[in-house]
């Protein structure tokens, strides 16, 4: 990993003034940490913590860049790499699993010609497993941003979905 | 007894959820304002008076919780709901916080009352958050009209504000003490107990935490002249819960049921029975952690007496989970163990190993490679885990794998020909 100041010399202006906006929001609150990541996460646009951002984040905030990075290795709702624009967050819990959200996955891996982490190669969309997302009564379900879409049961619901988000 | 009731969901639909003045009109804050005429044990006697037993999982006596956390001595004590409903399966809490969000502040500002607190938090999980809005809303509206903030309804000294935190999808922060840790801006590792959070929990104060269904629960439950809850249920488990019922029904949904229901009542009459042309197979129950019923134990009561005479998990987290022959047992116990796998957060042995080993067990298993030994080994290792992991995540993972075991001996057997080698 590349020094501290170093990374910091890649921040941009307009980084600062997102990440700035964010902290703001949470009151400069420290213990508001999580909110802040997810957050910053939501407002960039390939969903992830830029590196710059979270040395300039631990500044401010003024707490070790190492626990910010024990924050965002440990929720697997944060993530330190880019990601795409529209993740689709299939459920691989059981109650998805016992509804197929198997078949679910393999139509979404197929229409988009994705393995799973994937992203394909104008960063739009990737595909993720996700444990449980409460949304058990309308299963087989996935997520994209925030957003979920359920009872994918079969292809034109699939591609249904997929043209909603563009 | 009629097969689903409205005591906790009463709102549901009533009112507006988006608008304070909407739930004022249908006699929303007047529990509240009844309990700040009373005395914090008077409250707490009346959630035990009802046989009130936490709705997250644990069961524990809330009454008895309120008022251990009102004599814990300290000028500064905290609330916390865990809205952090990580058990797969469960969505009950889903729709308490989006169709009856005031309902849920009411009971957390009545918690604040009894147990002496000043900041109530709600912690609630990231996948939820389409809901933060609505909730942040009706929290700035309690403040605007005097519910929240300093001196409460002209309540000399009762300082009390309420906090949204959320998640980031960490199934361990429903723990209590990895959810103070959470709170605090850590990653949500379980902390080493004692101290127990009752004492020592978030911020390092004393804090008590609720779900969101047994807080939901206050209001209605104080207003309750006629003893209407206490006349729900049976005589040794009397009250209403809220249930998710899901996987291969044809209506899955949120239920409120009468306690002493049965699994029958639950699968084929509120949720519509199985999916047409198949047959169950397993139910589960209380979530990932819960353990397996087979299609014979159907008439159990859903009672926590009941549940537990049966060796079931005694209600949990209220999810109903059925699945059908399309799903093999085996099959269905892996994908409980790669859910643990991904969950385990890796801090003691027990569960990090644990795990990893037993999913290459029931791997051999759905292979058909197993031997005896590996029978004896997988039981071991998931017995060990239940006692001697930190935390109620390793404790409870191999409840659905030993229940399997008791339940359905004839999926593991050995094949002849590995049997010899």
């Amino acid at each position: 990993m590349k020094p501290f100041a170093q990374k910091m010399n890649e921040l941009t202006p307009e980084m600062v003034e997102l990440v700035d906006r964010v902290i703001d929001a949470h009151d400069g609150d420290a213990t508001q940490l999580v909110g802040i990541l997810l957050d910053l996460e939501a407002a960039v646009e390939r969903h992830y913590i830029p590196e710059p951002a979270a040395y300039y984040l631990a500044e401010r905030l003024e707490i070790h860049p190492t626990q910010v990075y024990d924050v965002i290795t440990f929720y697997s709702a944060l993530h330190d790499k880019p990601r795409a624009k529209y993740t689709l967050q299939v459920c691989d819990s059981a109650p998805c699993r016992v509804k197929d959200s198997d078949a679910l996955c393999e139509t979404l891996k197929r229409l988009l010609n994705l393995e799973i982490g994937e992203v394909t190669y104008d960063g739009r969309f990737s595909i993720e497993k996700v444990p449980c997302f409460g949304a058990c009564d309308v299963s087989p379900a996935v997520r994209v941003n925030g957003v979920v879409y359920g009872h994918l049961d079969s292809e034109e619901r699939i591609i249904d979905m997929l043209q909603q988000l563009d | 007894m009629s097969k689903s009731v409205s005591f906790i969901t009463r709102n549901f639909g009533k009112y507006n959820p988006a608008s304070l003045v909407s739930y004022e009109l249908i006699g929303g804050f007047t529990a509240l304002r009844k309990a700040l005429d009373m005395d914090g044990d008077a409250i707490a006697k009346v959630l035990s008076d009802n046989g009130v037993q936490g709705r997250g999982g644990a069961a524990y006596d809330m009454g008895r919780k309120w008022s251990q956390a009102r004599s814990v001595p300290g000028p500064h004590k905290c609330v916390v709901c865990n809205a952090d409903e990580g058990e797969p399966g469960t969505f009950k809490d889903r729709e308490l916080l989006s169709k009856d969000p005031f309902q849920l502040l009411e009971g957390m500002i009545i918690a604040g009352w009894s147990v002496g607190a000043d900041n109530g938090y709600i912690y609630m999980r990231e996948e939820y958050a389409h809901l933060r809005p609505q909730l942040l809303s009706a929290i700035k509206q309690c403040e605007d009209a005097g519910y929240l903030g300093d001196n409460i309804l002209g309540h000399e000294g009762f300082n009390y504000r309420i906090h949204l935190y959320s998640g980031a999808g960490a199934y361990v922060c429903g723990e209590g003490s990895a959810l103070c840790e959470s709170l605090e801006g850590h990653s949500g590792r379980p902390r080493m107990k004692p101290p127990f959070i009752k004492q020592c929990g978030a911020f390092h104060l004393p804090t008590c935490v609720n779900n969101v269904e047994s807080l939901s629960l206050v209001p209605p439950l104080l207003l309750d002249k006629d003893g209407f809850y206490k006349s729900q249920g049976t005589p040794d488990c009397p009250g209403t819960k809220l249930i998710s019922v899901c996987g291969n029904v044809k209506d899955p949904g949120v239920f409120e049921v009468p306690f002493g229901i049965t699994l029958r009542e639950i699968i084929y009459d509120l949720a519509g029975g199985i999916e047409d042309g198949h047959q169950l197979q397993l139910v589960q129950l209380g979530g990932a952690s819960g353990r397996l019923a087979s299609p014979a134990q159907l008439d159990t009561q859903y009672t926590y007496k009941g549940m537990k005479g049966a060796d079931l998990t005694a209600i949990g987290s209220g999810a109903v989970l059925v699945v059908d022959e399309r799903t093999s047992v085996i099959g269905f116990l892996r994908m409980t163990q790669q859910f643990f796998c991904h969950e385990s957060c890796g801090q003691c042995t027990p569960c990090r190993e644990g795990n990893r080993h037993i999913a290459r067990f029931l791997e051999k298993i759905a292979e058909g490679t197993h031997t005896e030994e590996d029978l004896k080994l997988m039981e071991k290792y998931a017995n060990i885990m239940s006692t001697a992991s930190m935390c109620g995540l390793g404790e409870t993972a191999q409840s659905a794998l030993l229940s399997a075991m008791k339940r359905f001996p004839e999926v593991f057997a050995v094949k002849k020909e590995v049997a010899v080698r």
